[in-house]
């Protein structure tokens, strides 16, 4: 195997094979694929945390501050921390490492920046992979920072044990997550900030969400999927001030009792499930649209039936059953 | 979108002196030719910077040293990598370096040196044409 140095060095905790193994999957779908093929069966020993919230709500100052509180238990934490890809240059500015400067020269904490590179729903396409790394790597704890843009970061949901939001008091941000779909996949809310004043209404508020949540949750029972995990969880919540520390006890607490919670009711088997379904449907999705891809742009075929859509004797949504089926045949001749 | 690989480059400011303007113009710069620029802050230890390019192994590393302390802090940084193994990471240096400091500081393997005023572009290219991996 290509990368078996690495992946030996890997299992041994070497830090740089880590980091290198994460520069290569996130460069590149075939060594992911090869790497993750060599490394699944030691998986599953990490916890993951994942954060999400607006920008500026304080996502990397309260990592920072749990980092410090996990670090006193003991535990070996491996932060992945996503921004956004610039989608008119390509670029990045990955600037969340920089609230956590005081653990750079730790020897169980390793931190890693990751820009989104266009992918949409708050984590890198890669992400998932270097979660897995890190669990190799000897992990306790994986926390994820996701992109903070606002929009539908929904996807740390399907890799995060424990999902924890932060708002802060003041911002229309409650009414912002609703709409986002956010307010399903929260097991902790975090009111940032409390220093600020006005956390106590936040909390408030939040709490009238979640009524109006529950009610909507009843009515839509056969919608059950997203819900799996939180059926019979209702969510907690803290105000923190991730600069002092301020509450950070009581969140440890909530943590705790979240995972808990998923491991005595057996609702981590069914998370472990959602999560292998939803990751093999985002890894089907990639080759699938690859294969369809190269179909396009190599068969010969296709020039005519787009000639056929032009002159309305053939319809997109025919044309694209004949390309299924051209996929199919292709898939018999390769096996 | 994957075809074309990613140049990541790591932003640092070492050393004591608080003005990070030059170095976040910098990193902007970059981000714009289209790279992934992680930017550490201030007060970067040669140990933390070490780190930091361990963990986060990035392509090209730009230390930014107004204070004068280069004589002092890339020998440091450029040893622990030595004794870390890592010699595929383009090391350059932002700040006013006199002449003669260059060519003890390029022995050391250090390369592309921006006094103030260099053009942007100058350093964007530099990185681009002299990345070791
Ligand atoms: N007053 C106050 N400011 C905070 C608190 N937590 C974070 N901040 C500040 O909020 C700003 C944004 O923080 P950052 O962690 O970068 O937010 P992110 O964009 O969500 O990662 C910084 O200036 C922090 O110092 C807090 O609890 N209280
Ligand atoms: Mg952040």
């Amino acid at each position: 195997m290509q990368y078996s140095d690495l992946i030996n060095k890997l299992i041994q905790k070497e830090t740089r094979a880590a980091a290198r193994l994460i520069t290569l999957v996130e460069n590149d779908i075939n060594a992911a694929e090869q790497v993750i093929n060599s490394i699944y069966k030691y998986t599953g020993n990490a916890y993951i945390l994942g954060i999400t919230g607006a920008p500026g709500t304080g996502k990397s100052t309260f990592i920072s501050t749990l980092i410090k509180n996990f670090l006193e238990k003991g535990k070996k934490i491996g932060i992945i921390c996503v921004d956004p890809t610039s989608p008119i240059t390509g670029g990045a500015l990955l600037g969340d490492r920089i609230r956590m400067k005081q653990y750079f020269s730790l020897d169980n904490v390793f931190i890693r920046s990751m820009a989104n590179r266009g992918q949409l729903g708050g984590l890198a396409r890669a992400t998932e992979d270097a979660i897995k790394i890190l669990d190799v790597y000897g992990c306790d704890l994986i926390i994820v920072e996701t992109v903070g843009v606002g929009q539908s970061e929904v996807d740390i949901f399907k890799s995060a044990h424990t999902v924890i939001v932060l708002l802060v008091p003041g911002l229309g941000d409650a009414i912002q997550a609703i709409k986002a779909g956010i307010m399903e996949i929260t097991d902790i809310f975090v009111i940032n900030k409390m220093d600020l004043g006005g956390a106590d209404k936040k909390v408030a508020e939040i709490i009238q969400m979640l009524e109006l949540k529950m009610n909507y949750k009843y009515e839509s029972q056969e919608n059950s999927e997203i819900y799996a995990k939180i059926e019979q969880w209702t969510p907690e919540i803290v105000k923190v001030n991730s600069i002092t520390g301020e509450n950070f006890n009581i969140l440890l607490d909530m943590i705790n009792k979240h995972e808990k919670f998923l491991k005595n009711t057996g609702i981590i088997s069914n998370y472990l499930k959602n999560r292998i379904k939803s990751e093999t449907m985002q890894i089907l999705k990639h080759k699938l649209t690859k294969k369809v891809e190269d179909l396009l742009y190599s068969n010969k075929n296709i020039e005519n039936y787009i000639d056929k859509v032009m002159e309305k004797s053939l319809d997109p949504y025919s044309m694209a059953n004949l390309i299924i089926e051209m996929l199919g045949i292709e898939k018999k001749r390769d096996f | 979108m994957e075809k074309k690989r990613k140049i990541k480059v790591l932003v640092c400011k070492p050393g004591l002196d608080g003005h990070d303007r030059g170095a976040k113009v910098i990193a902007r710069a970059l981000r714009d030719a289209g790279m992934e620029v992680i930017y550490t802050g201030l007060h970067q230890t040669p140990d933390d910077i070490v780190n930091t390019i361990i963990q986060e192994d990035p392509d090209a590393i730009l230390l930014s040293i107004l204070s004068g302390a280069h004589n002092a802090l890339c020998p440091a940084i450029m040893e622990k990598l030595k004794a870390k193994k890592i010699n595929d990471v383009l090391v350059s240096v932002g700040g006013i370096i006199p002449e003669e400091d260059k060519k003890f500081l390029k022995e050391l393997g250090l390369d592309g040196f921006y006094g103030p005023g260099t053009e942007l572009k100058t350093i964007v290219e530099f990185v681009k044409n002299n990345l070791k991996r």
